[in-house]
């Protein structure tokens, strides 16, 4: 005890600093190598796979496309009360009027009907030929007048320095928006707004604003000039023009079609996704013969019960057989199970479809046996059947895995043990080695649903109409109708099912314990 | 349970006849229903077959000679009714029942099984073991069916009757020569050969990195890092395939080779992440403080000592994430564009517009090529637990 006074001081390191601090600094070293070696991967995960998956999340929601097509309709149209029942007034064809035109100028007129046909069916043609008829409409009477009044309206060079001037430009709001936007896209095509022929829908926003009483007292002698003399014009109703064009324009329900998809937001699609859709009145059910989200997303799922269940069902028994098999045995039956798991999606999709075609390899041996008619073979194929016993087979191996490596840590001894004790061979199994293999039940079962759920090859190729998921409709919507937002909604829900039942995996299981092969 | 036997002895006319009697009825069914009678057939099966096996045992003295012609009373009976197939089906049925007659006439079926089962018992014992081989038949069959019919002479994606008769007319490699000389197919394969290998590289060397990362004793987030390295083999590939396609094509990668070789590489990197975790679970820390002990430095150490014991891991790993890129369609077909058709994109269109049965023929390389790697991966395996000091199963 007599050197206790020497213990009472910290521990130190042979360099002498404490102990403790030396530790911690040799583990922070540690943890930062650690980190260090897995940041490359992570970092490539994250740009390569998990930023994709956010942009796809991002766009289930994204819809900036009316707002940035229609910036000035959109703007005006938020004044306008939808439950008044009337056609909007002047001031907002005036705007739409800009927008269309700038909007045909770039092509993206056409996409803006695409996008609002989603919702109401018929805009996509309206848009497109009004789009055409807009640039057409009696405006120039705006242009005419102005040139009358100043020959030098006419001059691109002389509005591209117009626009140039703060003063002029908070005498002329609307004309200042809409030359930015003409000069940004002619700019973006390569082109010179300053040497590019002016077009009407500038002379019409330069008259609006004058008439609007904006330029009342501008610096500019032009301007002052012109909106001395606006209020005197000759003018031409735009909501006319566009009701001549088409008398859908002042129905209010088109209308209200645009305002309630003006935001930049929405959950539009994701309503649609469920087979909703947004009205002026609210939430409510899309009409019935356009509502299939629900049932294929129940049709995934109950397919998906099938299956699992099926792979239960038969892997069970090669799963307790490999277990239970002397080794070099059980060794060599593996390969049949291995083989399968190995060999391309597509190799056996396409010999399920040998097999169950109509004229298929089981057809004709059914035919050859007697047991089926030449003229009434059975339809195995492009149906729900054809996809449950082609993936049932596909997904067999994932089931029979983890089962087979639940199993071979059971002690055969147990068995014999409750056998010795008196129970019969069913009690044995039931009472005794069943509930031990519950945790390999349980871990093949979600993987093979997790897989099931999102397949996408098998069902398109032996599925047919009947038999196929929600990932057939989702790859339809991005390749072939582009509504990319609704595939990116539909997608979304079937992500947060799957990764619920990842988490679910991760409690059972555990990430780490995935075992392959 | 093999270990434990049971002393056999013969068994009376009673049990043996009447069992292959009713397995002969369950054939004859089969036989009498294709030849236009059933009934005829269970009748003439059961007979048949019960006469052969009293006769074989009881009037024959040596089994092989009547096993032997059993044999033969169903080669000549099949070529009678189906030429050279018929008798290679007769020839498998008579050897089948001559071995089932003595296995259940000698008591043979006893020998290997625990004394103190019932006959109750015995039955489902090989009723199990049926069931078995009957779903173990079903993994394997449609791989099976695949083969021969890439033989075909015909454009069908069915046996014709010339295959059925064994005529060698029935047979030809042109689906084959069809792979090998046609462009489409050529280019496939060329796409898929150069997209593969560069997508593993860059999964295996990236993965092993951070799997050793990833066996430090103190990481931490390990769970969030795990689970998110793991996440492209549990997100559907049609979500990851429509997650690329819009964000790849915002930043310029959609239709391009580069694209599509990170999205495979992005796709195989949890195939590696799992095997060599796997492997450095069972790896001795102190091997790499030894060396560091006698002088390398941790470059040294890597390349020296953890990597040649960590080998098989790795390897397994990358032949995992091959064969994911390899056998990917999903992704391609969104993230691709023509230039990179692969070979399962090729296929995936043919199966779809029902082209021709080269499919079949390139199914059956593609099988031939699961199998070495499968030989790979197990001999691998093998290695490893030798390495680390397991007796290998």
């Amino acid at each position: 005890m007599s050197d206790s006074a020497a213990n009472s001081g910290p521990v130190l390191a042979a360099d002498g600093t404490p102990l403790k601090r030396s530790l911690a600094r040799a583990l922070r070293m540690q943890k930062m190598r650690a980190l260090a070696l897995i940041s490359p991967l992570l970092i490539f995960v994250l740009v390569t796979f998990i930023a994709p998956i956010a942009d796809m999340l991002f766009r289930s929601v994204e819809n900036d496309i009316v707002a940035e097509t229609l910036p000035e309709t959109v703007v005006v149209l938020q004044d306008w009360d939808a439950a008044s029942g009337a056609a909007p007034g002047e001031a907002l064809y005036d705007a739409f009027y800009i927008d269309l035109v700038l909007a045909e100028e770039q092509k993206l007129h056409t996409r803006l009907g695409t996008r609002l046909n989603y919702e109401k069916t018929g805009l996509s043609s309206l848009f497109r030929k009004t789009g055409r008829r807009a640039s057409r409409f009696d405006t120039d009477i705006y242009t005419d007048q102005l040139i009358a009044l100043d020959p030098s309206w006419k001059d691109p060079a002389s509005w591209a320095a117009m626009m140039q001037s703060d003063a002029n430009r908070t005498a002329l709001p609307l004309t200042a928006r809409t030359w930015d936007r003409w000069a940004a896209y002619l700019t973006g095509e390569g082109d010179d707004p300053a040497k590019k022929k002016l077009e009407d829908f500038l002379y019409t926003a330069a008259y609006l604003d004058m008439a609007a009483g904006h330029a009342k007292g501008a610096s500019d002698a032009r301007i002052a000039a012109a909106a001395a003399a606006a209020p005197g014009f000759e003018t031409v109703s735009l909501k006319d023009q566009f009701a001549k064009a088409d008398k859908a324009w002042v129905d209010p329900s088109v209308w209200e079609t645009i305002q309630i998809f003006s935001p930049k937001y929405t959950n539009g699609y994701f309503l649609n996704a469920i087979d909703l859709q947004k009205s002026p009145d609210g939430i409510e059910p899309r009409p019935e013969n356009q509502q299939i989200y629900l049932m294929l997303f129940k049709r995934t799922l109950f397919m998906s019960l099938v299956i699992t269940a099926s792979c239960i069902l038969l892997g069970y028994p090669v799963a307790w057989i490999l277990a239970n098999l002397p080794s070099r045995t059980a060794n060599l039956l593996m390969i049949l199970v291995l083989l399968p798991f190995w060999t391309s999606l597509l190799v056996r999709t396409s010999a399920w479809k040998v097999m169950l075609q109509q004229q298929g390899v089981i057809n004709d041996v059914l035919v050859w046996l007697g047991l089926v008619a030449d003229d009434a073979r059975l339809v195995m194929i492009n149906n729900q059947f054809g996809t449950i016993v082609a993936m049932t087979h596909i997904l067999l191996p994932f089931m029979i895995l983890p089962l087979y490596s639940v199993m071979q840590t059971i002690p055969p001894s147990y068995l014999r043990a409750a056998k010795s004790l008196g129970a019969t061979n069913w009690t044995a199994f039931w009472r005794v080695y069943f509930p031990q293999s519950v945790p390999g039940i349980g871990a093949g079962s979600v993987l093979v649903f997790i897989l099931a759920i999102g397949y996408y090859i098998t069902p398109e190729i032996v599925g047919g109409t009947t038999g196929t998921f929600i990932s057939n409709r989702i790859a339809y919507h991005i390749s072939s109708s582009l509504n990319w937002g609704l595939g990116a909604a539909l997608g979304s829900i079937l992500l947060g099912v799957v990764l619920l039942l990842y988490w679910v995996y991760d409690k059972i299981v555990g990430i780490d314990n995935v075992k392959l092969g | 349970m093999s270990a434990a036997l049971t002393p056999i002895s013969r068994k009376p006319v009673s049990f043996y006849v009447p069992v292959v009697a009713a397995a002969g009825a369950f054939a004859g069914l089969f036989i009498g229903t294709a030849q236009g009678s059933g009934l005829l057939g269970i009748v003439i099966g059961a007979v048949l077959l019960g006469v052969l096996a009293y006769a074989a045992t009881k009037l024959v003295p040596s089994e092989k000679a009547a096993r032997w012609g059993i044999a033969l009373v169903f080669i000549v009976a099949g070529f009678a009714l189906g030429a050279l197939p018929g008798a290679i089906v007769g020839g498998a049925f008579g050897w089948f029942f001559g071995w089932f007659t003595y296995w259940l006439y000698e008591g043979r079926y006893r020998a290997r099984l625990v004394p103190y089962l019932t006959p109750g018992q015995v039955l489902w014992h090989y009723t199990f073991r049926v069931i078995c081989g009957a779903i173990l038949v079903f993994l394997i069959t449609p791989i099976l069916v695949v083969m021969p019919l890439s033989f075909n002479a015909e454009n069908f994606f069915t046996f014709t009757p010339e295959m059925l008769r064994l005529d060698p007319a029935g047979y030809s490699l042109k689906h084959y020569r069809d792979f090998f000389t046609n462009n489409d197919w050529q280019q496939a394969l060329k796409n898929s050969v150069m997209i593969a290998p560069v997508a593993t590289l860059l999964s295996v060397s990236f993965g092993t990195l951070a799997a050793i990362g990833l066996s430090a004793e103190h990481v931490p987030f390990r769970r969030a890092i795990m689970a998110i390295l793991i996440s492209p083999m549990i997100v559907p590939l049609i979500i990851s395939a429509a997650g690329m396609y819009f964000f790849y094509s915002r930043i310029g990668l959609q239709g391009t080779y580069f694209g599509v070789v990170l999205a495979h590489a992005a796709l195989g990197i949890p195939f590696v992440i799992i095997t060599v975790t796997a492997t450095l679970v069972g790896f001795d820390r102190s091997l790499t403080r030894a060396a560091a002990n006698m002088g390398a430095d941790p470059v040294t150490t890597f390349f020296r000592v953890q990597m040649p014991l960590i080998m098989p891991g790795v390897i397994s790993g990358g032949l995992f994430a091959f064969i994911t890129s390899f056998d990917e369609v999903v992704v391609v077909l969104f993230v691709g564009s023509a230039g990179q058709k692969t070979l399962p994109w090729q296929m995936f269109t043919g199966l779809r517009e029902q082209i021709s049965p080269t499919i079949l023929a390139v199914a059956t390389i593609l099988v031939g090529i699961s199998i070495a790697l499968l030989t790979t991966v197990e001999l691998l395996r093998r290695r490893s637990e030798r390495l680390r000091g397991m007796s290998p199963s």
